[in-house]
């Protein structure tokens, strides 16, 4: 393997863990902010202590956050030195309002974490989250809008390999922007909320039986179930964005071959060597409809492509994955919201609770394979139209060596990262930190 | 003025604020950790813990914006850096990863575990050392042209030359220097007194080491790159007032006005540093690139220094509060209130 295979797969991985804590990252504030305004509006402890706990443990996954996010910040320079030269003159304007956000954020944070009982009026400590809540999902924006650029490069023309007439506004704003840049955030905040959601299912499973995890579960799979509708619907968008700019993503992510209306939706399966697919469940018209709302539109094949720009044709299995699962978690919200309204008592059983324990990390998988997808599927490409990623790569022999020190690396993060935050709650449990809230409460009042 | 010159002043701004906010934490690492060895641990604990919580994560973000603005104002070092820096800068982020996560996984999860703060004091003198390499290659006569049109970084030539070791003995031993002052001035408001009297001791010991080598790199400096080093002399007066602001800090010190006595710490390296920036005008990396001809397009330029000066407007007051809040914050600092 050469440099390239090498830098692509660093990039790979170190994207891959940075999106863990990413999404966390722009997703936990604004559950903190929806526990503590109940907190504060019903004056109610338990949302309170919430709040407060998931942002002791938010504090670890931004830190390696931070880290992550600074190790791919100069991995992009040091894997992809020509690629950065080029499009650094176009799209460096979100790439440096995205440190701002990310300071203007880490700042309000700090400041939230370590002023619980510093201020008079409560009300002006939960102002606190606006800045926050507001820094991560700029933050999210202007680093989607990079990606978004590299799928549909604008704003600038190209005149005998000179960069002319360039517009940082436009190259910014360009297509895919709007939809990824929705998609993005409301899958980190479903995301984040079955995560949470899992957190508390898992101490229910274990036989806790605390108010304040059945609060918490209420909570979590509520904000899961309307974003998880509104990633569903922007992702019905993103579908039809990429059949109107990128056809040969969506063609490879379906299978779809021959340009033809009455296009079935095609999932799973295995592909022979002559490109049939076999053993697929295909759901008719279904592809026709994502992309035109129509059953008969006509969607464009591979064939239509010029074969050397076709993307690896396994990104089918990352968008299967992806769109199951969505639509599982839709499911699962929407009967659990349903049967907590109806009183069913099925949500109360064992294995009802296990499927609520593994929607938190089945989204996450849902992200990286969302990435995966789009990523994967825009290749030969680092930037559609304008330069492969062979031509975007760096030439030093020893990109190998790095990627093994990175590996093990991460694997040190992730597994201090799981070691500490289960020490740290396991050690200061719920009961009693209630207890002890408790006590102070009588002490103030005599 | 123009454009280019705009832009590599906020540059070498944010190069400095790092400088010096990542020497307070780098050095303050090493002394919490070194302190564990001498069994001093107890006395200096405290008060490194009470600044360092609220802050690190800013710190960090200086190195970003440095690096970022780079690469916005001046693409073309993406590709010269980028390619010949790809393992020391690699071992940077190693460390500075395994640093940030156990800076937090140690003060916000499982209180007090050796290993951590043993961590954390190696890391903090390793950092520097790696960084350093970014700007000792800049300095030229490291990087190789080969065979085929590649280039790449000349590790022989690197490892060898006692012109790159001064630099990175430089690094460390100001490092100590800068954060021994101001802890000692953050002791001093913590009304602390045998941290105070500790961190008054070592910003002794590490000022003289700091100004021999500053001295002695730009007397090597006149073998390793002569029109440098021309340069250099031709602002000998901004030298001499840096030495100047040296000698008025360590009067300051011993007269008790730890406060002044750090200010003008900061004052000496501003000189200096900024003094060292003008003389390798207009080179970002000798002989290959100079701040005109790596320039993004004026556009990026112009769009760049207007979000800047909104993000400064924006940060500026929020830096404030933290400082209120935090760092200038006797009640905190005191109590940890
Ligand atoms: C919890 C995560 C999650 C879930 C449940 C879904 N997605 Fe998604 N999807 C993502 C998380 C994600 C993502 C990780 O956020 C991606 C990767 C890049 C991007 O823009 O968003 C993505 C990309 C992405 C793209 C490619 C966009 C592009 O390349 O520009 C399409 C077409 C869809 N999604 C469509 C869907 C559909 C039809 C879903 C139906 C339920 C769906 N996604 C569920
Ligand atoms: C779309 C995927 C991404 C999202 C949603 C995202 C979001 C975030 C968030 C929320 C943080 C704050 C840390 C936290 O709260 O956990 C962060 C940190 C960071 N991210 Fe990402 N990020 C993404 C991809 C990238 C990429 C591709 C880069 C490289 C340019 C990057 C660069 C950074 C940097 C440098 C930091 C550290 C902040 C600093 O110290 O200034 N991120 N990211
Ligand atoms: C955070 C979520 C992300 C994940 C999990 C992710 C994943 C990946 C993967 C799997 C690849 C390898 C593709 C291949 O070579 O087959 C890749 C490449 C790359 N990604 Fe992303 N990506 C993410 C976000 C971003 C963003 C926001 C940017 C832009 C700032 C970005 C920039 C790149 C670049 C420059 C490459 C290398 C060139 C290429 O392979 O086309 N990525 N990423």
């Amino acid at each position: 393997m050469d440099s390239v295979e090498f830098s692509r797969y660093l990039t790979m991985l170190t994207l891959s863990v940075h999106v863990i804590f990413a999404t966390l990252g722009v997703g936990v504030p604004i559950m903190i902010t929806i526990a503590h305004w109940l907190g504060l509006k019903n004056q109610d402890e338990h949302y309170l202590l919430l709040a407060k706990r998931w942002a002791r443990g938010y504090v670890i996954t931004v830190a390696v956050g931070v880290v992550t996010g600074t190790a791919i910040a100069l991995q992009l320079a040091l894997l992809w030195p020509r690629f950065m030269e080029f499009a650094g003159q176009l799209v460096a304007l979100p790439l440096f309002m995205e440190t701002f956000a990310f300071f203007f954020e880490a700042i309000f944070l700090g400041i939230y974490l370590y002023t619980w009982d510093r201020f008079k009026n409560p009300k002006r400590h939960f102002y606190l989250l606006a800045p926050v809540v507001l820094g991560s999902a700029m933050s999210a924006l202007f680093i989607t809008s990079v990606n978004a650029f590299m799928n549909t490069p604008q704003g600038f023309t190209l005149v005998d390999g000179q960069l002319t007439n360039i517009q940082p506004l436009v190259a910014m704003f360009n297509p895919a922007m709007p939809t990824k840049v929705a998609h993005v955030l409301t899958s980190a905040y479903m995301t984040t909320a079955f995560v949470l959601a899992s957190i508390a299912a898992y101490h229910l499973l274990k036989g806790n039986r605390h108010e304040y995890h059945r609060k918490a579960l209420a909570l979590t799979m509520k904000i899961a179930l309307i974003f998880s509708i509104a990633t569903a619907l922007v992702g019905d968008l993103s579908g039809k964005f990429l059949a109107e700019y990128q056809p040969e993503k969506l063609a490879a992510a379906e299978w779809h071959f021959e340009t033809e209306g009455e296009a079935p939706l095609v999932l799973y399966g295995v592909l022979t060597e002559t490109n049939e697919v076999k053993y697929a469940i295909r759901i008719p018209y279904a592809l026709s409809m994502l992309v035109h709302s129509n059953p008969f539109g006509v969607v464009t094949g591979l064939n239509d492509i010029p074969e050397e720009y076709h993307p690896p044709l396994v990104v089918h299995y990352f968008f299967d994955i992806m769109v199951t699962i969505g639509i599982w978690l839709t499911v699962l919200s929407l009967f659990y919201w349903f049967a907590l309204w109806r009183g069913w008592a099925v949500i109360k059983t064992r294995l009802f609770r296990i499927l609520l324990v593994a929607s938190g990390p089945l989204a996450m998988i849902a992200i990286e394979a969302g990435w995966w997808f789009t990523e994967v599927g825009r290749q030969p490409w680092i930037m559609r139209g304008f330069m492969t990623t062979a031509e975007g790569a760096t030439d030093s022999p020893y990109v190998w060596v790095m990627f093994i020190a990175f590996a093990i690396l991460y694997i040190i993060l992730m597994i201090g990262t799981a070691v500490v935050l289960t020490r740290m709650f396991k050690k200061n449990p719920v009961e009693r930190e209630l207890e002890k809230l408790a006590d102070e409460q009588r002490s103030v009042a005599k | 003025m123009t454009i280019e010159v705009i832009g590599i002043s906020v540059l070498w701004l944010f190069l400095f604020g790092y400088v010096i906010v990542a020497s307070i934490d780098f050095g303050a690492g090493f002394f919490n950790a070194s302190t564990i060895v001498t069994k001093k641990h107890h006395i200096v604990n405290t008060v490194i813990q009470r600044y360092l919580s609220p802050v690190w994560e800013i710190t960090n973000v200086f190195l970003v914006f440095f690096f970022v603005g780079m690469i916005g104002f001046f693409p073309q070092t993406a590709y010269y850096f980028g390619t010949v820096l790809l393992i020391p800068i690699s071992i940077s982020i190693i460390l500075l990863a395994l640093r940030g996560s156990y800076y937090a996984f140690g003060t916000y999860g499982t209180k007090g575990h050796v290993g951590y703060t043993l961590m954390y004091g190696v890391t903090g003198v390793l950092i520097p050392a790696s960084l350093t390499t970014a700007l000792i290659v800049s300095q030229g006569g490291f990087i190789r042209e080969t065979a085929s049109g590649r280039i790449e970084l000349n590790y022989v030539a690197l490892f060898t030359s006692p012109f790159a070791w001064s630099i990175v003995v430089l690094s460390l031993v100001s490092v100590l220097f800068i954060s021994a002052s101001f802890l000692a001035y953050y002791s001093s408001v913590a009304q602390d007194k045998k941290a105070l009297k500790l961190f008054k001791k070592y910003t002794w010991i590490w000022s003289f080491p700091t100004i021999v080598t500053a001295l002695g790199i730009i007397v090597e400096m006149r073998w390793h790159n002569p029109a440098h080093f021309e340069g250099l002399v031709s602002l000998w007066w901004l030298f001499a007032l840096s030495f100047i602001c040296f000698l008025l800090s360590l009067w300051l010190l011993k007269t008790r006005n730890y406060g002044w006595s750090f200010i003008f710490v900061v004052l000496q390296f501003a000189l200096a540093f900024y003094a060292y920036g003008v003389s390798r005008y207009p080179y970002l990396l000798y002989p290959h690139l100079t701040i005109y001809d790596s320039f993004t397009n004026e556009t990026m330029a112009y769009a760049l220094i207007t979000v800047f000066i909104l993000g400064l407007m924006l940060l500026i007051p929020s830096l404030y509060l933290v400082f209120k809040l935090f760092i200038m914050n006797k009640p905190y600092i005191q109590s940890g209130k």
